[in-house]
């Protein structure tokens, strides 16, 4: 827990620095008759991001946290495994957004997680496959009229707004 | 005699069809999601957002001050029913509920929990209405100095009531500044921090992106991890007979029911005190007050209707800053506050004069919602139940959908949803080593509206910060945010040196 503590303060002290360099590329000092800069107010954040950083460093190499004097792992192999299968799922679906579309991407991954990680039945997963891309439709497509990503299979739902307007 | 007109006209508002059927429908779901274990308001809120898209921002604030509501009830539910608490601002609901529902009287307990949040939130809303007008009229007043010390003071109450690892405090505000600051510059329209050109990062980081990346995803995530074990339900038998016998029995707790809602209440109006430690505050006075101390723990009823009333009162308390002078007292009413941008509406006191129907008729929901939160509660126990014996497995997938598709709706950019993922894996590894994510949703709600309060007052002061201490209401604010900010040292201080020598 310790060794996570300290690397996450190091990697969000990078981060800081990272955004006080981007911050800079606009005007940082007082501009007359206009005030502070455009990159004043996140220049300053971020140097605050980077003293917390430090301070939290510090903090953790002195054991005075309490995840840094804690003796548990940060992620046992369990956590890991559970973590990696819902993260890469995630990862998974939105990717697919971009090519299956929304209603490719979202039957997938229910089958996946229901059947696969959940080890539910077909009957359920199928049902929850067939019911929820349907709901989404409706109320996001139709109700709301905010059209979400189809990928390749754009223009197979042309005869469905056709039903529909 | 105007302020009681103005609740008459929320009212007519409220019972129009389309408000009353968002009500009745809000309540119904907060109470599901309260009720599941993980998940409470904030969750809610952050997730169904981008369903109000489809009505008025009347309908769409009353629909999520229902979902609050009914949360806010549900999240003892579990506590009682499972001994795990539907949310943070159900702990201590937890310390007696539970022990009553393993000596066989869960029904007692829920019953006391819906009657004491009830109570909490009657007396929550009314003395909402009766402060949220006044203080309206003082903010009215406020320049751009005021604002940006109430915003500089919403951040000190994280650092001085927060409870939570300073330095880790302080990050989580400063990066949710930094990611509101995203975008175009406000003055000179110049891009700022666009990360290697990307393109989406030219309209900025909607807040939603944030708040669904922390209380969607990364809220799963942790929830997944966390509840690995069996959990146990207990049975509860409700019939009509033994729901009046325990009002009956209630009578007697009316002095702990009306201490937990002052205190929740008052405690709810400070930005990042909130419900919890009000519950938790009420259930300790509660426990000090009373005779037999040692029965609580041990399935006291008046251990469940102080934290329950408290919570559902700080539920309310939390609203009158959000309203007033746009500055939330909780997560939830952060993620209300980003949305009444979104729905067009400028937070703060001109809200009260130039949109009464949204004002007053999102007022006079909360007595409703109450009613109706209070109904259906009681009225759904079983099915509550039914809810928590569900599989996780069931759950989580339809919320992560709910969560990708939500996060794509506001800008109908998959660049968002990538980013929310970002937020949900990085917050739920932060999460894991205590930073506190609340200041960052916070933060990055209040810094598009902080930014430019600031540059306008060191314009007019040519860049003296003397303007923060000029001006009465601003010095005044100021001088409060600063002792806030010197809470811990002091408290360190004083644990360091001033006990050890009580002690010697």
């Amino acid at each position: 827990m310790r060794v996570a503590e300290l690397v996450m303060g190091v990697v969000m002290g990078i981060f800081s620095l990272y955004l006080m360099w981007k911050s800079a590329e606009l005007t940082i000092g007082w501009i007359p008759q206009e005030g502070p800069g455009g990159g004043a107010w996140p220049f300053w954040l971020a140097a605050g991001m980077l003293l917390c950083c430090i301070a939290i460093v510090i903090r953790g190499a002195k054991r005075m946290t309490p995840a840094s004097r804690s003796k548990e792992v940060f992620m046992d192999k369990r956590t890991v495994r559970v973590f990696m299968l819902n993260a890469g799922a995630l990862t998974v679906m939105i990717g697919l957004f971009h090519i299956v579309g929304a209603y490719g991407a979202i039957p997938a991954f229910l089958i996946f997680y229901l059947r696969f990680m959940g080890g539910h039945s077909w009957r359920l997963t199928g049902t929850f496959a067939f019911v929820t891309p349907i709901a989404t439709f409706l109320f996001f497509e139709i109700a709301l009229q905010k059209t979400l990503p189809k990928g390749f299979t754009d223009p197979w739902f042309e005869p469905v707004f056709a039903f529909f307007y | 005699m105007e302020t009681l007109a103005l609740l008459l006209h929320g009212f007519a508002i409220t019972f129009e069809p389309l408000n009353l059927m968002l009500i009745i429908g809000g309540c119904t779901m907060g109470l599901f999601i309260g009720a599941m274990p993980g998940l409470g308001s904030v969750n809610g809120v952050a997730i169904l957002l981008p369903m109000t898209f489809l009505v008025p921002p009347t309908g769409a604030i009353i629909f999520l001050g229902a979902i609050y509501y009914g949360a806010m009830y549900g999240g003892a539910i579990s506590s009682i029913m499972l001994g795990i608490p539907g949310a943070s601002t159900a702990v201590a609901t937890t310390f007696d509920g539970r022990p009553m529902a393993l000596q066989g009287k869960a029904d007692k307990a829920l019953v006391a929990a819906a009657t004491a949040s009830f109570i909490g939130g009657s007396v929550g809303v009314v003395l909402f209405t009766l402060f949220a007008p006044p203080l309206a009229d003082i903010a009215l007043t406020f320049g751009a100095p005021e604002i940006f010390a109430l915003m500089l003071m919403a951040f000190a109450t994280f650092v001085g009531l927060g409870g939570d690892d300073i330095p880790k405090t302080l990050f989580s505000i400063f990066i949710g500044l930094v990611f509101g600051a995203v975008g175009l510059d406000i003055i000179s329209g110049e891009p700022r921090l666009i990360f290697g050109g990307i393109p989406g990062f030219f309209h900025g980081i909607n807040f939603l992106v944030l708040a669904i990346g922390i209380y969607g995803i990364a809220e799963m995530l942790w929830t997944i991890e966390i509840s690995k074990g069996e959990v146990m339900i207990s049975q509860a038998e409700i019939s009509l007979k033994r729901i009046m016998d325990t009002l009956r029995e209630l009578i007697g707790t009316w002095r702990m029911m009306m201490m937990g809602s002052f205190l929740g209440y008052f405690v709810g109006i400070l930005p990042a005190a909130g419900a919890t430690p009000g519950s938790l505050m009420a259930y300790g006075v509660a426990k000090t007050a009373s005779k037999n101390p040692e029965t609580y723990g041990k399935g006291n009823i008046n251990g469940v209707v102080a934290p329950e009333s408290a919570n559902n009162a700080a539920s309310t308390g939390s609203m009158l800053p959000m309203l007033t002078l746009g500055i939330p007292g909780s997560p939830t009413t952060a993620i209300l506050l980003g949305g009444m941008v979104i729905w067009g509406l400028e937070p703060g006191p001109l809200v009260f004069t130039d949109h009464p129907d949204f004002v007053w008729g999102f007022i006079a929901s909360l007595y409703v919602a109450n009613a109706f939160s209070l109904l259906i509660n009681v009225a759904f126990i079983p099915a509550f139940i039914w809810v928590l014996k569900m599989p996780f497995t069931i759950l989580a997938p339809i919320i992560f959908i709910l969560c990708i598709v939500g996060g794509f709706v506001p800008t109908l950019d998959m660049h968002d949803v990538w980013l929310m993922l970002i937020f949900g894996v990085v917050g739920y590894l932060m999460r894991k080593l205590d930073y506190p994510m609340a200041p960052a949703v916070l933060a990055i709600v209040l810094g598009p509206l902080a930014e430019p309060a600031l540059r306008q007052s060191l314009l007019i002061s040519s860049g003296s910060f003397s303007i923060f201490f000029n001006r009465p209401f601003a010095a005044v604010i100021m001088t409060l945010a600063f002792i806030l900010l010197i809470l811990p040292v002091l408290r360190i201080y004083y644990e360091k040196y001033k006990k050890p020598a009580q002690a010697g």
